[in-house]
């Protein structure tokens, strides 16, 4: 996992950053307002429980290093996470300012600033003090799961190798984050930061008897596969050229410099990931882009400052249709689709002889992932239930005891800072397995 | 409306009692002339003597939590200019603005014959009054001037009785804060004959070091000197030591004084004048935002002094000198609690940290879990149970919102509690708490009747003498 990246010139012209950093001198009058709460919301909040006051108030004293490292010690991707957290619904939607009536502290921004102040300078991570232990153990994907995994196993002493089928190590960071909002190359750094500690990457593909192998080889596997292929439309002629996944959408203009853009643009689906494809591809071009969701507005998955952003950035929105069919024709696509109601009870009805026609060039799905089932289902003794794996969530680990899973193979898809939260915790509970064996052994 | 006109000192009179203390914005004539276009009552002249030179830089600030200037130095001296510039231009200032007071801050050598011609050519300027320089910290000091005088009440007399023989409008002796009683001086002043006091000069200080040079500031090629203190941070000195002086009977009754010490606003002012102040003067506030700041100054204290039914300055002068006394004075069986108002509490709890850290372990966290009243002798430190849960980042479609504990904008398990049975009343969580009136202190009156330290040890003598810790 060595490929050296060059980031298109032109999509850092098109998707400059969606929040403008905050100065160092706007930073310490942001930094003083913060009340220092003691055992903060904030904190709570967090699923890798940065300790968000420290941290401010490190930048109020201008120690702007201590600062970085309390938040990478707590979160190993702080940087990135300053970036694509929903600090809304997280630290910031947890500010005691909202109970006077004030803005809440800028966590995000704050913690932008601290990590960017801390790489910018040339900061690196730093190993705690600890004994270099023997165990080995293998991280498969190299996404953020996987990644605060392998950081966490170094920090405890354990030799680490993460391997993933792409050449780019950072999973969704690097190929799926609207680039507003993170740079592939922010992500790179992030993931060589961590290349720093000794973790070793690997490029490869693993099936099942891989893994076999890798079982055999390593004293434990962490699973951080993530999702696999977007979930399909159920429409005719879905097989079309014209019909690309919202995930090969982003990741093709992120790192494959393909930014040539199609002029009418129908996303299906309204979660995160559709917004993400659809302003994509307002800023790559397209005149018209059109979000398609078989419910209404309340029952989107976006958050809603996503789908706020999606109407400032021209998206429009059509509510309570699916589509059933696709033609290629002269003027691209005819998209035929459906009217949906929607009853008490959440159940869905298409509305017979309701069709109508969109004219398009391009449908983007964007209805979610399915689980790597195929993968995951052939590990022995390794139980998934509705799709994900099971574990034990104090420690990752499964019912195959040798191996831990964290991110979104396991809570079915969430946010950078879950999967950070959950590969952490897997490290621990990894560390503490292989330690009481070890005694057994001995013993 | 109010009527703020003041008469200050037996004869010194101005619209209102707000004075620029001698220093820079009381520079020349230009300036306060302006001064008193922006609506000041009166203005000390930047204290004129033989002309000095002065080095750069001369300033320097503490900064506290993102606010510029809570605490201000200097390392000026007196004025640069030629004595008869700054006569002359007294005599401009007087002729254009005859209402306004003039006051004429005076230095120079410690000759008899030397103050005597400086008081006759200031009052033949116009001056209506004259401020004796006795407090100057820096430079000054170091020539026998300055606070080398305002530190030795022999001094401190022997000049003001000089001034006295030759001046006919009324004296201020301006007072040193860097000694160990300021009363010392204010009696000396008294047995001279001063009219009036100014209180206080700056306090002697560095503000601070510059961590990669190592250089204290204000630096003056790789150097610095210590300097004046004065500005927000140093009101609360300035209050204490001109109560002391307004409340001293020694050597007479108190005299009239013109307060000074981080005087800003209206309510800065409205609290000397409490404290017994005829007048106050000005230097940091306006220097950091400029003359315009009387504008507010006059407007607010006149529309409280209308809220309070006060006419007249005097209405509310030295209305709280009575109210200090001696420790031992105040009432032991006088009994408050803290109380949190739960409908307004934000969850920081910063009141509990407080308590636990810095007061007396009697603000709890356990609402849900269950109260427990007592003393706490051995405990483990806070408990920060916001790390020990698993969280992950709610999604509206799959998460619904999390039902809050109890009836309150603030989740029942955040908001703390307190101990009545352990709580000493110490003001510490009211005074930490961010949100207005949401911890006060509220009376639990104990049934006994008021009882003093100096009453409970008369009565029973056999108690050795203790010294509060």
């Amino acid at each position: 996992m060595d490929a050296v990246f060059v980031g298109h010139p032109e999509v850092a012209a098109r998707f400059p950053d969606l929040h403008p950093a905050l100065d160092a001198r706007a930073a310490v009058v942001e930094a003083n307002r913060c009340l220092n709460c003691f055992d903060a919301p904030c904190m709570s909040a967090c699923p890798t429980h940065i300790d968000v006051p420290r941290f401010i108030k490190k930048i109020a004293s201008g120690n702007v290093t201590g600062s970085a490292r309390t938040i990478l010690e707590a979160n190993v991707l702080g940087a990135s996470c300053s970036r694509v957290c929903p600090v809304e619904v997280l630290c910031e939607g947890s500010c005691v300012m909202h109970g006077r009536g004030e803005k809440p502290i800028e966590i995000g921004r704050l913690q932008r600033l601290a990590t960017e102040t801390f790489y910018a300078a040339g900061g690196k991570l730093t190993l705690r003090q600890r004994e270099e232990r023997d165990e080995k153990v293998v991280c498969i994907g190299a996404g953020p799961a996987s990644l605060a995994c392998a950081a966490e196993l170094r920090q405890l002493g354990l030799q680490v190798t993460v391997i993933d089928k792409r050449p780019l190590p950072g999973g969704l960071n690097t190929y799926g984050v609207a680039e507003y909002k993170l740079r592939a190359a922010d992500s790179l750094r992030e993931a060589e930061m961590i290349r720093g500690l000794g973790v070793k990457f690997e490029t490869r593909n693993v099936d099942a008897s891989g893994m076999a192998l890798l079982e055999r080889e390593f004293d434990a596997v962490f699973l951080g596969v993530g999702l696999g292929a977007m979930h399909r439309l159920s429409a005719d002629g879905e097989t079309s050229a014209a019909v690309l996944d919202a995930l090969e959408f982003i990741e093709g203009y992120k790192t494959k410099a393909r930014i040539q853009v199609a002029p009418r643009v129908v996303v299906v689906g309204a979660g995160n990931t559709a917004v993400d494809a659809a302003c994509a591809a307002k800023r790559l071009g397209a005149e018209k882009v059109t979000i398609l969701y078989r419910r209404q507005r309340g029952n989107i998955s976006a958050f809603d400052f996503e789908y706020e952003h999606a109407l400032k950035e021209g998206v429009e929105f059509l509510w309570e249709a699916v589509p059933v069919k696709l033609q290629e024709g002269e003027n691209g696509i005819a998209l035929t689709c459906l009217t949906v109601t929607q009853d008490q009870a959440g159940l869905l009805t298409k509305v017979e002889g309701s069709e109508f026609t969109l004219e398009c060039d391009v449908v983007i799905p964007a209805i979610g992932q399915s689980p790597l089932a195929e993968l995951l289902t052939r590990v022995e003794g390794v139980t998934m239930e509705r799709g994900r794996v099971a574990v034990d969530r104090a420690t990752g680990q499964t019912t195959n005891p040798k191996y831990f899973a964290g991110g979104d193979c396991v809570n079915g898809g969430r946010e950078v800072v879950d999967a950070v939260a959950d590969g952490k915790r897997a490290a621990l509970g990894i560390a503490s397995w292989l330690g009481t064996r070890t005694e057994v052994h001995v013993g | 409306m109010a009527d703020l006109t003041t008469n200050f000192a037996g004869g010194i009179k101005c619209p209102n009692p707000f004075w620029l203390a001698s220093a820079p914005p009381t520079n020349c004539g230009e300036q306060i002339m302006r001064a008193f276009d922006a609506g000041w009552g009166g203005a000390v002249w930047k204290t004129i003597g033989e002309p000095i030179t002065n080095v750069s830089s001369r300033y320097s600030s503490v900064d506290w939590a993102g606010q510029r200037m809570m605490g201000f130095n200097n390392i000026e001296l007196i004025s640069d200019r030629p004595i008869e510039v700054n006569l002359r231009e007294i005599e401009e200032v007087k002729k254009r603005y005859p209402k306004h007071a003039v006051i004429a801050s005076l230095m120079v050598e410690s000759k008899r014959e030397t103050w005597h011609d400086i008081v006759k050519r200031a009052e033949g300027a116009g001056a209506d009054g004259l401020e004796l320089n006795f407090g100057c910290p820096h430079g000054m000091s170091e020539r026998g001037m300055g606070s080398a005088v305002g530190q030795v009440p022999e001094y401190a007399q022997m000049i003001t009785e000089w001034v006295k023989e030759a001046a006919r409008t009324p004296v201020l002796v301006k007072l040193t804060p860097n000694i160990t009683d300021i009363r010392i001086v204010a009696r000396a002043a008294k047995r001279a004959g001063a009219d009036g006091l100014s209180a206080i000069n700056t306090i002697n200080s560095i503000t601070g070091v510059d961590l990669d040079t190592f250089e204290p500031r204000p630096k003056v090629d790789g150097k610095s000197s210590h300097g004046g203190y004065c500005g927000p941070a140093v009101k609360p000195i300035a209050l204490n030591m001109v109560q002391q002086v307004n409340s001293d009977y020694v050597d007479g009754p108190p005299i009239p004084m013109s307060g000074i010490g981080g005087v800003g606003t209206w309510r800065d002012a409205a609290e000397f004048i409490l404290m017994g102040c005829g007048t106050v003067q000005v230097c940091t506030a306006a220097m950091h935002y400029g003359y315009r700041i009387v504008e507010d100054m006059i407007d607010g204290l006149s529309n409280w002094m209308d809220e309070k039914g006060f006419a007249t300055i005097e209405d509310f002068r030295g209305k709280s000198l009575p109210r200090i006394t001696e420790w031992k004075h105040l009432n032991l069986n006088y009994r408050i609690v803290a109380q949190i108002d739960e409908a307004l509490c934000i969850g920081c709890q910063l009141c509990h940290i407080a308590c636990w850290d810095g007061a007396h372990q009697c603000i709890h966290l356990d609402r849900v879990t269950g109260p427990v009243d007592g003393h706490v002798e051995v405990h483990a430190k806070p408990r920060e149970g916001g790390r020990e849960r698993i969280v992950t980042t709610p999604i509206p479609k799959l998460d619904p919102p999390k039902s809050d504990v109890g009836p309150y904008a603030t989740s029942l398990d955040r908001i703390p509690r307190v101990d009545e049975t352990e709580c000493v009343g110490c003001n510490l969580c009211s005074l930490v708490c961010p949100v207005d009136q949401c911890i006060t202190m509220v009376e639990r009156p104990t049934g006994l009747a008021a009882e003093t330290w100096a009453e409970r040890t008369a009565a029973v003598e056999c108690v050795p003498p203790q010294v509060a810790g």
